[in-house]
Parts: structure tokens; C-alpha cells; sequence
């Protein structure tokens, strides 16, 4: 029983040895960077489009519009960054079904790196955005006692965005290796179908929180000196109001 | 023999109750979070996506609790380093 697909070794040659982790990460960029070239080849903005560009263009659209309700911001800036987090792990957790395949997110090395981007991404746009002096003062908001307490949050939070996807999508594989080798055929299909919903609303809330990260390191004041757009202020009042 | 058998014992036992106990209170509040938003939902039906999208953000947050307490279990039973280095001394 194999925890983890960092545990397979698939061919070593010397010290270089290539595990599961890294041929089905390789295999998902494959595919995800094979189709976006097959398919932006014959782009075409007339009225009879391909199947596959409609599809691309939902895609886009849809990632477009979720970064623009969070952030309150152009979404083009963030859109390659969120857009690759989002497609890369939905991609891996989708193939969860294909028999053979175990995801490359199920194991806590790739989804480290991936928090490890998300970590290094924040500073940068915090920064390309604000300038170095604005980005820190952020640390030092409300008062200068709560520094320490940042810096902690903003490690502990990377940690847990690691270890909340692989502990789902690991979870997932585990759970169903053991219904198969204890039930087979039926059961372990609902609990595979159970870990798709999972594994895709995973992939939505790593971009949705990496994207929140950014926004909060890059818009914080901005929105202290806009305030609330109208609609939100009069919801806000009638919910005071009722409460 | 005998670390065998307490450290194999210990181990299943803090599993189970890793996770028994760990998911009480993710269950509370994620049931409450679930309930808060259909409130939500039915006095303000336009706001709909904003609350769901919100509602999973903060499950997901929640969830994150009870699936640390799985990977700890998890390792407990199937990766445990002290079992594994009991093998290792018996063995070599």
C-alpha cells in the first residue's frame, strides 16, 4: 500500500530516478500544453467556431470573471498565474477516474511547490503593484504589535493551502484503494464520483484563495479609500437592520 | 518483541481517535456554516453566488481542520516512523 506516488519508482538511472509524482505531473502538462496549442491554432472569431474554442473560451471567460469579483481588479494581470493553478490541478483531479492514473496531487511534494508559488507570487504583485515600502506596511496593519502574528499567518497559511489539497486528494485515492480491495465494483464508484466533486472544488478554492492572498496584498487600501460599492453598502445596512 | 506490539497498539488506538474526535467539531461547524448560507440564500436569492462561492472558500478553510487530522491518522497507520524504525533495529 503506497501512500504517496513519490514511492513508485519508475526508472532510476544513477542518483536520477523518476518517481509517479513526476511522470503523471509531466503527463498533465502534456496534455494541458499539447491541446491549448492544438487547439489556438486555428482560432477564428467568426460566427461558426470549434467545439474546443468554445470550450477554451468558457474556460477563460469563467476564470476571468471569478478573479474580477474577488479582487475588484483588472483580472488580466492574475489571469495566467490562477488560471495555470486552477487548470493544472482540475486536470489532475479529473483523471483520478482514469484507471492507472494516480494523481500528482496526491502527493504533499507537488502541492507544496505549487503553495510555495502562491507564496512567492504574493510579495511579487504585492510589490510590481504598491512599491516595497506600501507592501510592508501591510505587515504592520492594524498596529506594529500584530507583525509577528503576520508573518506567521502568511506562513502557516501556505502550509495549510499544501496540505488541505493533498490531504483531500490523497484521502480520496486511499479511501477507495480500500473499498476496492474490501468491496468491489459498486461502492468505490460513489466514493470516486464523492472525490471528483472534491477534487474539482479543491482546484476552485486553491485559485480562489491564492487569488484572495493577492488581492489582500495588493488592494487593501484601496478599498479602505473607495469603500464598498453602493450595492454592497445597502445590503450590508438591511442585514444590520435585521439583525 | 514487546515494542512491537505497543507501538503497533498505541498507534491504531490515537488513529481512531484522531479522527473521531478531530471531525466533531468541523462537523458542528460546517453544518452551521451550510445552515447560516441557506438563510442567506432565501432572504437574498440574487446574492446567491457571492454567498456560495464565500460558503465554500470558508467550508474549504474548515474542512482543512478534520483533513489534518486524517493525514495525521493516515501516517499513524500506514507511514509511522517509530514502527518503522522498530523493523529496521529488529531487522538489521
Amino acid at each position: 500500500m503506497t501512500i504517496s506516488p513519490d514511492n513508485i519508482v519508475l526508472w532510476s538511472w544513477g542518483p536520477v530516478s523518476l518517481n509517479g509524482t513526476l511522470l503523471y505531473s509531466w503527463i498533465v502538462m502534456l496534455l494541458l500544453v499539447g491541446n491549448s496549442w492544438l487547439i489556438t491554432r486555428p482560432l477564428s472569431s467568426s460566427t461558426s467556431i470549434s467545439r474546443w474554442q468554445t470550450l477554451l473560451e468558457v474556460l477563460i471567460i469563467g476564470v476571468r470573471d471569478q478573479i474580477q469579483e474577488v479582487s475588484h481588479q483588472k483580472p488580466g494581470r492574475y489571469l495566467p498565474f490562477i488560471g495555470t493553478l486552477f487548470l493544472f490541478i482540475g486536470t489532475s483531479n479529473l483523471l483520478t477516474i482514469v484507471p492507472g492514473f494516480i494523481p500528482p496531487t496526491s502527493s504533499l511534494s507537488t502541492t507544496t511547490a505549487l503553495a510555495i508559488c502562491v507564496f512567492l507570487a504574493v510579495p511579487l504583485y504585492g510589490i510590481t503593484y504598491e512599491g516595497p515600502l506600501n507592501y510592508l506596511k501591510h505587515y504592520t496593519r492594524p498596529t506594529l504589535l500584530m507583525l509577528p502574528f503576520n508573518i506567521i499567518g502568511e506562513i502557516s497559511r501556505t502550509v495549510a493551502l499544501a496540505v488541505r489539497l493533498y490531504g483531500n486528494i490523497m484521502s480520496g485515492t486511499v479511501i477507495v484503494a480500500i473499498l476496492i480491495s474490501l468491496t468491489p465494483f459498486f461502492f468505490p464508484i460513489v466514493m470516486q464520483l464523492l472525490g471528483l466533486l472534491t477534487g474539482m472544488i479543491q482546484a476552485y478554492i486553491f485559485a480562489i484563495l491564492a487569488m484572495v492572498y493577492i488581492a489582500s496584498a495588493t488592494s487593501a487600501h484601496h478599498r479602505e479609500a473607495n469603500g464598498l460599492p453602493e450595492k454592497e453598502q445597502a445590503t450590508s445596512n438591511e442585514t444590520q437592520e435585521r439583525s | 518483541m514487546e515494542n512491537f506490539s505497543l507501538i503497533g497498539m498505541i498507534s491504531i488506538i490515537t488513529a481512531g481517535l484522531t479522527i473521531a474526535i478531530g471531525s466533531i467539531g468541523p462537523a458542528i461547524g460546517e453544518g452551521r456554516a451550510v445552515a447560516q448560507a441557506l438563510t442567506a440564500i432565501a432572504q437574498q436569492p440574487d446574492e446567491a453566488g457571492t454567498i456560495t462561492r464565500t460558503l465554500f472558500v470558508g467550508l474549504a478553510m474548515v474542512e482543512s481542520t478534520a483533513i489534518y487530522c486524517f493525514v495525521v491518522s493516515m501516517i499513524l497507520i500506514f507511514a509511522n516512523p517509530f514502527w518503522d524504525y522498530t523493523v529496521s533495529q529488529a531487522g538489521g
